[in-house]
């Protein structure tokens, strides 16, 4: 789960994370109410959307006074971010986050993450601050500084301190870093984050270090021992679709092409985008109606696909396990009744009970085309789509 | 011969008076696995479906001398199940469980580097030798007993590619799920190299998918070490970055573990590679035919696995 940058905030401070003294607001007079509390000579106007690039997208701007925080954030509220993360459709913004500007002497990059190959976190740190750090990775593999943390002792105070010499910092400098860092593994594990990163993190003139912007990602197989996160979710930041796909636990994501699919298993969802591709056609989402759909899901499932304009076939590509063919088959049918589509269908049925799946739908008097094989489905559910473009 | 699991087995369930263990439970017992035990705590001295129940797996290896576990408990409850397994000394736990938070995982991990306990997940669908013994989600009646063995991240994936084998005729020895989530306790290399020293096994189905650099790794072994024909298959070709595609462990980040990187690193390592997921099958077929049954030793008469490749169709 994505949270904003204030949020972030938030609650790295509440683990002893320094952080800017700073306010969301929603409105333009409030971003002057804010700036007049702060009280600096600078005030910092962020926009807050779920992606990166904000600043050079126009998203990030200075004010020299509160008067001049009103007007910025009237500009950028309700602004449409285009970043490279948000793709083409961009953002809408519309939290904004009132800062106090800082001096920034250095810039630095910290992050800390679960290395999948390792199977344990690291914390990396980099004197590349500001950049892209895949870039800095790509470019500069050895300006990455990384410690491998063991889960059962822990992020060590020795580790911290290689990390803030590496980085080239002063001994007083370390002396702040130290709890810094720990603040923030302590505060990665006990959110369960699967991502915290901070970049920058600030050397200010007076040699403290700041999280001045701050990434954290939540990992969702552990909300449920974090009740308070939910509050958390903007639900602005997500596509209507997959909000609505979520209360029915389905695993749907929105893509630019035509042809929707509804499939069982997400490797076997990703591989029927790629054959609907290799046939010519383009896929609409990724929809993965998990193992033990029932026929109400199946219905459910159609309603969010068909709720896309772009939809002009439907590929149902189910491999029965669990899931039963004649559930599958029955559930269409229920859908194909209640939503009265025009939109046709492809089925491709295999596995548990794929006969009396097959009779269902050849006995339902709608005009299914039932598919052999995965590559047969693929190819006329593009040919019914209008063909190869 | 296969891999890890054959007649041998004896299976405890964890989670086997559960609404997924129980049902699972009892497929597998009909497919002709041993399940010897069950272990819910507080269940401990009934029997479910026949089978005795125990409250820890320590006393359940101890009355019944199983020598594997397969876990159905919910995913709060599926770090502590494994690590019960592992403390009973159990050589191999399978984890179905889905949706595990990874942190757990961290932590299991870091326990099982100092213990003789594989895992295999979680969030997979479980390990079967045709013919022998089921242990998972997989519906038995697909496979086919034979010399083919397939490893992948994907449930549903993984029972195409087999159901597009067993209908050319070709059967697989064993076949290996391990896993969408990004830490597993059984990768991709340790599959190869058991599937390599097999004698039994005569070619390598590999699927892959987006997400991490398992596959690359394996790729590097295989090149190296491995003459047995592998096929190899990644999903998420068309897959946007940055989103998570359905397993927590299939997402390109950073311009990291895109399909493309994959293929190319499989191809390096001469791994034949198939853009269609439907090309699976025929392309093990095309391999064994001409691959001329390579292994030098067999204890059984094997070399049935040419005879089938154009039996049906």
């Amino acid at each position: 789960m994505k949270i904003h940058e204030y949020q972030a905030k938030g609650i790295l401070a509440k683990f002893g994370v320094p952080v800017p003294r700073g306010e969301v607001v929603f409105k333009k007079d409030e971003a002057r109410a804010v700036a007049q509390r702060l009280g600096t000579s600078v005030v910092v106007v962020k926009a807050q959307i779920h992606a990166g690039g904000r600043g050079k997208a126009g998203g990030v701007k200075l004010a020299k006074s509160a008067d001049d925080a009103a007007t910025l954030a009237g500009q950028i509220l309700g602004m449409k971010l285009v970043t490279p993360q948000t793709g083409e459709e961009g953002r809408i913004v519309r939290r904004l986050l009132i800062e106090e500007g800082l001096d920034i002497k250095r810039e630095l990059y910290l992050g800390i993450l679960v290395d999948r190959a390792l199977s344990a976190p690291i914390f990396m740190a980099s004197a590349a601050g500001g950049m892209e750090i895949e870039e800095v990775a790509k470019d500069h593999p050895d300006a990455i500084l990384r410690e491998v943390i063991d889960p059962a002792t822990g992020f060590q105070p020795y580790q911290a301190r290689k990390l803030a010499f590496g980085l080239g910092l002063t001994p007083e400098q370390v002396g702040a870093a130290v709890p810094f860092f720990q603040a923030l593994y302590r505060a990665f594990i006990e959110t369960d984050a699967s991502m915290i990163e901070i970049n920058p993190c600030v050397v200010t003139g007076d040699g403290k270090l700041v999280a001045l912007d701050a990434k954290v990602t939540f990992d969702d197989n552990a909300l449920y021992r974090h009740p308070e996160f939910k509050d958390l979710r903007d639900l602005e930041e997500e596509t209507p679709l997959e909000v609505e796909a979520s209360k029915f636990k389905l695993n749907y994501i929105k893509l630019d092409g035509d042809i929707a699919c509804m499939v069982n298993g997400a490797g076997l969802a990703m591989a029927t985008m790629d054959i609907i591709k290799l046939s010519g056609g383009s896929p609409a989402n990724f929809l993965d109606v998990g193992g033990g759909a029932s026929e109400e899901q199946v219905k459910n499932a159609f309603r969010i696909l068909l709720s896309d304009p772009n939809v002009r076939a439907v590929f149902v590509n189910i491999f029965g396990g669990i899931l039963r063919c004649d559930v599958l088959a029955s559930g269409v049918v229920g859908a194909a009744k209640e939503l009265k589509f025009k939109v046709p269908v492809v089925v491709r049925m295999e596995g548990t009970n794929v006969q009396q799946g097959k009779e269902i739908l050849r006995n339902s008097g709608f005009n299914f085309a039932v598919a052999e094989g995965m590559k047969d489905g693929a190819e006329k559910a593009v040919a019914l789509a209008g063909g190869a473009r | 011969m296969s891999v890890l699991v054959d007649k041998e087995t004896r299976l405890i369930v964890q989670g086997i008076t559960g609404r997924e263990g129980s049902f699972h439970a009892q497929q597998m017992l009909d497919y002709g696995t041993k399940v010897v035990a069950g272990v819910t705590p507080g269940k401990g001295g009934t029997e479910h479906l026949q089978v005795p129940v125990f409250n820890t797996v320590a006393e359940a290896v101890k009355a019944t001398k199983a020598n594997v576990s397969v876990i159905f408990v919910p995913p709060p409850f599926a770090a502590d199940a494994i690590l019960e397994a592992m403390d009973a000394g159990l050589p191999l736990v399978i984890c179905i469980t889905e949706g595990v938070p990874t942190l757990d995982m961290v932590r299991v991990a870091a326990a099982l580097k100092h213990s003789r306990t594989r895992l295999i997940g979680p969030n997979c669908p479980g390990i079967i030798s045709p013919g022998k013994c089921k242990i998972g989600i997989m519906p038995g009646s697909i496979h086919k007993q034979g010399q083919v063995g397939v490893v992948s991240r994907s449930g549903t994936l993984t029972y195409e590619a087999v159901d597009q084998l067993t209908h050319l005729g070709i059967g697989q020895s064993t076949c290996i799920g391990i896993g969408g989530d990004p830490i597993i306790g059984t990768s991709f290399l340790d599959a190869i190299k058991m599937f390599n020293e097999d004698v039994d096994t005569h070619a390598i189905v590999m699927i892959g998918e987006i997400g991490g650099n398992a596959e690359e790794v394996a790729a590097e072994y295989i090149k190296k070490h491995v003459r047995k024909p592998v096929v190899g298959f990644i999903a998420g070709q068309t897959a946007p970055p940055g989103r998570r595609m359905g397993h927590a462990g299939a997402i390109i980040s950073g311009g990291q573990g895109t399909a493309a990187e994959k293929y190319k690193a499989m191809r390096a390592a001469g791994i034949r590679t198939v853009q269609s997921p439907a090309e699976i099958g025929h392309t093990i077929a095309a391999v064994l035919g001409k691959s001329k049954a390579k292994p030098a030793a067999k204890k059984r008469p094997a070399g049935k696995s040419k005879k089938h490749v154009t039996k049906k169709r």
